[in-house]
């Protein structure tokens, strides 16, 4: 597969997820992620996803996949069952967000975060010259139809982690097609992080 | 959508004596016919039989059309050239359970020993029983390893139990609308169908066979069960308070439609099925428990597919009964999907919602025959 073609923040998953790993996917929509880690990085792959269309696309695929909100838990799995646990543009979804996170740290060794980033330089001067909530190719709803109950910016996760004690192993910020190097918190549509407990607070 | 055709029940008979089947309380039950129906062809390597099975009232008949008959199968919808179990691949196969009334040794059956039917003489079955059977059908038709189980309310309890006895035998299975366990709540209107039953003076503890059959018993029973298939919705929906008449007859006829319904169901019914059959059938979905660890022992790894369905308006085995089998697969690490299908019509909806199913169905036996191995 060639995988320039395929979306910039699934390439970057594809290249921090090493071969033959264990991955729960929270949020996993149609698949996608999940179908090309299992073909590109012989992964073991599992997903969670709440919409019944989108398992539908999913067991098209050969994919495992429960049906259920992510903000019900993961009780059932035992910790450290994954090598890597996804939240990939469903962490802005979540509405409990503490709890989430600490379970999927609990169940993975490390958690790969991707979110869209709230104060990109579009968003700031759309809210700021136009008055209106930001519309952009990483927030792409209107303020009524917006399934986001989340609006965070690169540097709110950051902070985040440091408060709650959670390592950040590895943090990418992407524009639309490449990898932004300057001022991501500005210039940066989505943002993606590789964390883990750093268990000094829980 | 293209049928199988016609097709005809065949018989499988086996426990002869001195070699009666041990059953889970300690009785031996022989000899044991199994009524059972195939359709499809078997392929060369005998890797592509699937098991259906069927729910309290059902029977070997699952697809096509007997000699004659008007109606098709219970599950013709699914079963078929083309369809969820396409025929052109699989090799379908669907015994009658024992205990039942519908060509399988069950009480209504004769006992060879006295040469008059069983009643209540015949022993207590469990859904182990009936699935130990069955795997003497699978071995006389030569299959070591079945592609899927599959069923849904107590076919599901069947599946699962195949899963469960004889798992190096089993590649997937399929449970829909089903649970490890009856809740209180189910064993609650089971009993009351048996109540129903053995409260009809013609009961007579069970021996009926030469007299007048506790039909109205059976009857009431049966409309117990059908409301607990339907769902509020469904019922609104297809009877709301419509009358028969154009008034009220002021007298206790059928004045409503669903009145109407029930008693024709009912009546309907008692044709067909043995009430003892009932009272021995429901008992044994009672005592099935495959809850804690029973499903998959704790030492034991498996590399089973499951697909496990639920539908949101089903009350009677409602979705958190799904989700429990689910879940219990992914403490296992067992490769297990779950959905839970929108449907308003309550637990006959896996006899209904026949595109959901089948669209599920379909690829996920496709990825299992294909040796699809993503999420191990």
């Amino acid at each position: 597969m060639d995988t320039k073609k395929i979306r910039l923040d699934y390439q970057v998953i594809l290249n921090i997820i090493e071969p033959e790993k264990k991955v729960l996917d929270l949020g996993c929509g149609n698949g996608y992620l999940m179908f090309l880690l299992a073909q590109e990085r012989n992964a073991k792959v599992q997903g969670i996803e709440l919409d019944e269309k989108a398992i539908y696309r999913c067991v098209e695929k050969g994919l495992s996949v429960f049906h259920s909100d992510i903000d019900s838990g993961l009780s059932e799995y035992p910790d450290k069952s994954f090598d890597y646990v996804i939240l990939n543009q469903s962490l802005q979804q979540v509405k409990k967000i503490e709890f989430v996170l600490r379970e999927a740290m609990r169940v993975g060794k490390q958690v790969i975060v991707g979110f869209p980033n709230f104060a990109n330089l579009k968003a700031r001067w759309m809210l700021f010259f136009g008055g209106k909530a930001p519309i952009s190719k990483s927030l792409p709803f209107r303020w009524y139809d917006s399934p986001n109950v989340r609006f965070l910016s690169i540097n709110d996760f950051r902070n985040y982690c440091l408060q709650k004690g959670i390592r950040i192993i590895k943090n990418y910020n992407l524009g639309k097609k490449k990898p932004v190097k300057f001022w991501p918190n500005l210039l940066a549509l989505n943002a993606i992080f590789v964390i883990e407990n750093g268990g000094v607070k829980e | 959508m293209k049928s199988v055709g016609t097709v005809k029940t065949e018989y499988f008979t086996f426990a002869q004596s001195p070699n009666e089947l041990k059953l889970e309380s300690g009785q031996s039950l022989g000899p044991i016919t199994l009524a059972y129906e195939t359709y499809g062809a078997l392929n060369q390597e005998k890797s592509n039989a699937i098991l259906v099975l069927h729910a309290l009232s059902g029977d070997a008949h699952a697809a096509g059309f007997h000699e004659g008959a008007e109606d098709p199968g219970w599950w013709d919808d699914l079963i078929g050239p083309g369809k969820a179990l396409d025929t052109l691949k699989y090799f379908v196969i669907c015994p009658n359970i024992i205990g039942g009334c519908r060509g399988s040794t069950g009480p209504s059956s004769v006992n060879p020993k006295t040469g008059k039917p069983y009643g209540l003489s015949f022993p207590l079955i469990t859904i182990s029983d009936m699935v130990k059977a069955q795997k003497h059908l699978i071995d006389h038709l030569g299959i070591k390893k079945l592609l899927s189980v599959i069923g849904g309310s107590m076919g599901g309890m069947q599946a699962l139990q195949w899963v469960a006895s004889y798992p190096k035998h089993v590649q997937s299975a399929i449970p829909i609308a089903t649970a490890l366990k009856h809740s209180p709540q189910q064993i609650a209107f089971d009993e009351v169908g048996r109540q129903a039953v053995m409260a009809d003076p013609a009961w007579n503890n069970g021996n009926y066979y030469d007299a007048t059959k506790p039909e109205r018993g059976l009857a009431v029973a049966r409309m117990i069960g059908h409301i607990t298939y339907m769902s509020d919705k469904s019922m609104e929906e297809k009877f709301s308070r419509k009358l028969k008449a154009k008034n009220f007859s002021f007298e206790f006829t059928t004045d409503f439609e669903v009145e109407g319904y029930l008693r024709y169901r009912g009546d309907n019914f008692v044709k067909r099925f043995d009430a003892n059959s009932y009272l021995y059938i429901t008992k044994a979905m009672d005592y099935f428990d495959l809850s804690a660890d029973k499903l998959i022992p704790k030492e034991r790894n498996s590399d089973l597919r499951f697909l496990v369905l639920a539908f949101k308006s089903d009350w009677l085995y409602p979705a958190y009964q799904s989700q429990e089998i689910a879940r219990q697969l992914k403490v296992r690490g067992v490769d297990a999907t779950y959905c839970e299908i929108n449907s308003t019509y309550g637990h006959d909806a896996f006899l209904l919602e026949v595109e959901e199913e089948t669209h599920l169905i379909k690829h996920f036996l496709d990825k299992t025959f294909r040796g699809y191995t993503i999420a191990r």
